[in-house]
Parts: structure tokens; sequence; C-alpha cells
């Protein structure tokens, strides 16, 4: 994927647009439970929610905002390029490869339990689209104080100068916890997902946020399974990543050949282990917490505040 | 799911990749039936889904119906880091030439399929040398491939036919039921020049079963493990005796991780996910209860979404049903704290503000 996406100017705009932090968002899903939960949730938190899709309900409106039949008409109507999506995991790839169609730029995979030669194929559409998804799997993306797209709670997160790439959901937000309790807010907290393959994965995370003069240090929660840690430990080094980094990974104490609740998270002999995953952050000097609360103390030593 | 080397060869035969032929028996009579069928001598192999079983010496020559009788048995009740086999394999001894090493997996990374090929058969692939490894689209591998890289691997003659027609064969079975790895090592090549697969390691993408209602009855999970996917919930059993339970896959292993460093050792790692309700709790804790060694609950619950006010009501409803006796220890961060906190009181439950505090608690409490 090209190196120059980004995903602040979708997310989010530039300072001066008319509609700087309140970018359209369509919703695939929108009137299921789970769909109009987050919906709300979204809305409340500063989201702007311009249309929602569920087929068979267009021409209905779900507290306000616009429900259509397909994702042509909602993307038309609104002018989203950001599409959240709820949908079943049996359904994802046909409405994901729709969103993709119809021009959406940012695809959010809210969804657990994809097939995934169903993420491939949604992968490669998207290459061919200048498109990007993030997940599956993921509880989404939030830019603190201005916006979210997903199911993350609100009160862990705080604006600031940090940003954390997280392969767990829950994690992602007990470790931004920690960091704005110790004063660290976030510029944008992006989950990854559990998921063996990601829309998004850490390298290209990185290359997101690798010339923004905004951002001053980068929070990585990673897991057991894949090698993903290692992949960007090695791109940290040949790209000379100068920005300050912090590692987590969970699943040390996880026995082998057993998947620990994520589809991706399994070790095979040393393949995925959280031991190669610190040896190669090591060579990287990327210090490892040996819990979510060791985070903000490390990032402190590294900025030197 | 990983499958068993007799499904997967199920499989392969399927597909058309040659396989020996083979018998699988679970009693000493059809072992037997198995033997007449087959003739000796004849190889015995525990199907088991851990790796090893040459060096733990679960793959045994037979060479007569005597021998099979005290050889079967044996294996039959020869656990293999801590598996006992699900039946064994009996199967013809193959007039092997050389041996290859094949495998098509998911390559995470790359988020592709990849084949790797080695010319050095029957050895653990990472010390192999001189490794092959191409990358195939979602398509499936072209003949073409195939034959480069068989020519890359020094094959000749009829062995490069036979490789393209049994790695094309390969790639089409883990297109279409799914597979994340199908790993033959090794392939051998047999006096004619032909391909068979004498091992097989197959497996089989979770989420994709819904559209394979063939692979069903390859399905093996425990009593407990499947009330606890009718749950939504994602169980690992574990050999200590603190039960974790949480929200979120990482944050359940990371807990793991926290109370293996304060000396205590987990029963088991059960995620319910992240719509906790009182029932799912609740239903966690009734997963929980089934499970014997149990000494100690540890709840670590990061909220916000989750009320934590209703986790603490299941936890009393728990008790109050004699569900659970043991004592739980619960860090429950989130909406209502303070309330939650009010209501165990009393209980044998207790919560604790940060998650530390609550692992030190459960470790030193089932040491005592």
């Amino acid at each position: 994927m090209e190196r120059t996406y980004n995903i602040f100017e979708i997310l989010v705009g530039s300072k001066g647009d008319r509609d700087f932090g309140k970018k359209p968002v369509v919703i695939q899903g929108i009137t299921g439970s789970y769909g109009s939960t987050h919906t709300r949730l979204m809305k409340a938190y500063g989201t702007n929610i311009a249309a929602g899709v569920t087929p068979g309900k267009g021409g209905q409106d779900f507290e306000g905002t616009p429900v259509y039949d397909t994702m042509a008409e909602a993307v038309k109507a609104s002018g989203a390029q950001i599409s959240a999506m709820f949908v079943p995991a049996p359904f994802f790839l046909k409405a994901a490869l729709e969103a993709l169609d119809s021009g959406i730029k940012l695809l959010v995979a809210i969804p657990e339990h994809v097939p995934i030669r169903d993420s491939i194929k949604v992968l490669e559409h998207a290459r061919k689209k200048g498109a990007r998804m993030v997940g599956p799997n993921t509880p989404g993306v939030i830019v603190p104080e201005v916006m979210k797209v997903g199911i993350m709670p609100a009160q862990p997160f705080k604006a600031g100068s940090t940003v954390v790439f997280s392969r767990s959901g829950t994690l992602m937000y007990e470790v931004s916890y920690n960091l704005t309790n110790r004063g660290y807010g976030q510029k944008l907290c992006l989950g990854i997902g559990g998921d063996p393959i990601n829309g998004t994965n850490l390298i290209e995370g990185l290359d997101l946020i690798r010339d923004r003069s905004d951002i001053d240090s980068v929070v990585v929660v990673g897991e057991i399974g894949g090698d993903a840690e290692e992949q960007l430990a090695e791109y940290i080094i040949q790209t000379s990543f100068s920005k300050p980094v912090i590692a987590y990974i969970a699943g040390r104490a996880a026995p082998k050949e057993k998947r620990m609740g994520h589809a991706g998270a399994i070790v095979y002999g040393d393949y995925g282990s959280a031991e190669s995953k610190a040896a190669n952050y090591a060579k990287a000097g990327v210090p490892v917490a040996k819990r979510p609360a060791e985070v903000p103390e490390l990032l402190a030593k590294k900025l030197g505040r | 799911m990983r499958l068993l080397e007799y499904q997967g060869k199920e499989l392969f035969d399927e597909y058309g990749i040659r396989i020996p032929s083979s018998h699988v028996a679970h009693t000493l009579h059809e072992a037997r039936e198995g033997g007449r069928k087959l003739g000796y001598p004849l190889v015995l192999k525990s199907q088991l889904t851990v790796g090893g079983r040459g060096k733990a010496g679960a793959i045994v020559k037979c060479k007569s119906e005597v021998e099979l009788v005290s050889k079967f048995n044996e294996l039959l009740h020869k656990e293999v880091k801590g598996e006992l086999p699900r039946g064994i394999l009996l199967e013809e001894m193959a007039d092997i030439k050389r041996e290859l090493y094949l495998s098509l997996f998911l390559n995470r990374s790359k988020r592709c399929y990849s084949l790797i090929s080695s010319a050095e058969g029957g050895v653990e692939i990472e010390s192999a040398r001189n490794k092959v490894v191409v990358d195939i689209p979602i398509d499936g591998l072209s003949a073409h491939t195939a034959e480069e890289t068989a020519f890359k691997l020094s094959l000749n003659g009829k062995t490069v036919v036979s490789f393209v027609d049994f790695t094309t064969k390969l790639s089409r079975l883990v297109s279409e039921k799914e597979a994340e790895l199908a790993e033959i090592n090794p392939v051998a090549i047999l006096g004619d020049g032909s391909l068979m697969a004498l091992d097989a390691k197959v497996i089989i993408d979770d989420n994709s079963l819904f559209r394979h209602p063939e692979l069903k009855k390859y399905e093996h999970v425990s009593e407990l493990e499947k009330q606890a996917e009718v749950s939504g919930f994602s169980l690992v059993e574990l050999d200590g005796n603190i039960a974790i339970i949480g929200n979120g896959a990482g944050l359940v292993m990371s807990t793991l991780d926290m109370v293996s460093d304060a000396g205590g050792r987990a029963a088991a790692f059960l995620d319910f996910g992240g719509r906790a309700t009182t029932e799912t709790i609740y239903d966690a804790l009734k997963v929980i209860s089934k499970i014997n060694r149990v000494e100690a609950i540890l709840v670590n619950l990061f909220g916000g979404i989750v009320r934590t006010n209703l986790v603490a009501q299941a936890i009393l409803d728990a008790y109050k049903n004699n569900l659970v006796t043991v004592p739980v220890f619960a860090r429950i961060s989130g909406a209502e704290a303070e309330k939650a906190r009010a209501m165990l009181i009393g209980s044998k439950a207790k919560l604790y503000n940060t998650v530390e505090e609550a692992i030190q608690a459960a470790v030193t409490a089932v040491k005592k």
C-alpha cells in the first residue's frame, strides 16, 4: 500500500476545512443491536454519523440518521469516505466489497470471526481502490476528544501527542487509560485487530504517523502469534524511525499451539512466541513493558519527562 | 481446527493426492482387521494433534500380527505431551526413493498464501537447507509456478510432472477447504517417480467452518469447550488452580502473564468478549465451576461499556445458587465501580483497585 495514505486527512481533515473533525461516516448494519448501540455512542462522542445501511430498510431513519438499502446510495447522499462495519462475519465479504466499490477509502471492520480468505480478498480489492482497511476484529480508530469510529469506550482516552497501535481491544483501552492517567494523551489510537490477517498492520501503522510533527511517541500493544512485532522491529531499524517506541506483549505465559481467544494469538514452535518478539524489539532499542501499568513508566524514561 | 493425520489424508485422497494404503483402528479388533487387509510389515502411527510423534516413539514399525498386539496396545495408551491418541493409523510401508518437504500456508506478514518446499524431507523445516518459497495468489498455485519450483528443487523427468500435479491439487484443497496450513513432511518420491504424501498436517480456518458442513465431522471439542463456545466464550484449560476470567483476549492473556510472574498457576483462560451482561458473566462462572481444580477465580474486567454492577450481581447470584464456592478476586474498572464494590461487601468476593492487587491476593489465598 502506498506510504502516502493520510489517515488523519480522511478521519478529521485539515484545520480550516469546513467539516474539520466532522467528516461523514456511514454505518453498515446500523439497525442491528450492535450497530445501533454504537451508533449512539459514536454520535455522543462527536462523530458525524451521516448515513446508515441495512438492506431492506432503505427509506427509514435511525434516530435522525437516514438509512439506505445500498452503500452506493448512502455514499452518494452523504459524501462519506469512512465506513464502520457492524455486519456479521458471514456477510462481511459482500458488504466490504460493496463499500469499496462505492468509494469508501477507510473501512473500519469491527466484526470478529471473519474467514481469512475473505479478509485477503477485501485487502486485495482495497489496494486496487487506494483504500485502507482497519481490522477485522478491531475496536476501531479514535482521535481522542474529536471523533471515534468503533466500539471503544470514551473514558480511557484523552487528546495528546502519543499514538497507540494495538492487536487487542481491551488492552488498547487499558494501556491508553494508564497513559492518560500519567498525563500522556493520545493523538490517535488504532486497533490493528486480533486476526492473523490485518488490513493495516503495525508497519503500515508506523508509516501513517512517521512524518507528523504533532506526534512525539508510539506505543505498540502486541501479543503472541505471527511475526508482526518482529517485522516492525526490523522496519524501525531499517528506516531509522526516530520517535520513541514503547512496546507491550501479552501472552508470555500462554501455552504453545493453543489459540488464546484471538484467531491470531497462537504460537507454533518459536514462531509467534513472546521471547522472539522481545528479542527483536531489544535489537531495535524498543523497551518492552512487563505489564500494562509499566508502559507509561517506560515512556517517561524515553521522553525524559 | 487441527485435523488428525488420517483426517488430513482423507481430504488428500478426495483431491487425488496419493497416500499410502491405510486403515484407522481404535480397538485391537480393528487393528487386526487392518493388518490382514494391508499385510506386514506395516507402520503404526499414533493419531495426535501435537508434534514430535517420531521422537516420542509414537510411530513404530510392525513386522507381524504378534508384534501388532503388543505394539498397538502400548501406543493406544501412550501419552505424548499430555495427549492420548484418538486412534492409531496402520499404513503400508512405501517404496521410498527420496523425500521432500512441502507446505502451503497462510503467510501472515505477507498477507497471502506461500508454498515452501525443500529437497530435504523428513527433517524439521527450520533446519532444512535450500528452501524454496513462492507466494501464491488467492486463486491458487499455477502449473507454471509449480513447474518452476520443481526445477528449483532439481527434480527431473517424471517427477516434475508428478510434482506439478501434486502441488496444484494441494493448492486447490487449501483454497476450497479454507486451510491455514497444509504441511506434508515428508512427501515420498517413489521408485516410479510419482509422489506420495506420507504425513498430513492440516489446519482449517475455524472462522470459515460455517460454510463447510462437510468438515463438521472432524470437530473435536470437550463438553466444556462446547459449552463455552455456545455462550460465545473463548476457553483454554490450563493445569493450575486459579481460573482467570475477563473481557477481551489480550486482557486475559495479560492477566495470565502477571499471575505467572506472581508465582501463581492458571487453571483456565476464559475470555467472555466485549458484550458483558449479568447472564454472560454468570455463564462464564458456570463453565468455570465445572473445572474441579479451581481454588480461586480471578476476574479482570476493563469496563467502560461493561457495567460493573452487573458483574457484581452475577457473582452474587453464582454464590447464592451454590454455583461457586471458591473466593473471587475481582478487579473491575469502569462504570459504576463504587456501586459494585458496595454490593460485594459481606460475600466471598472482593473487589480491588488494581489488577496487581487482585492477583497478589488470589495467589496468596491459594498458597495457604
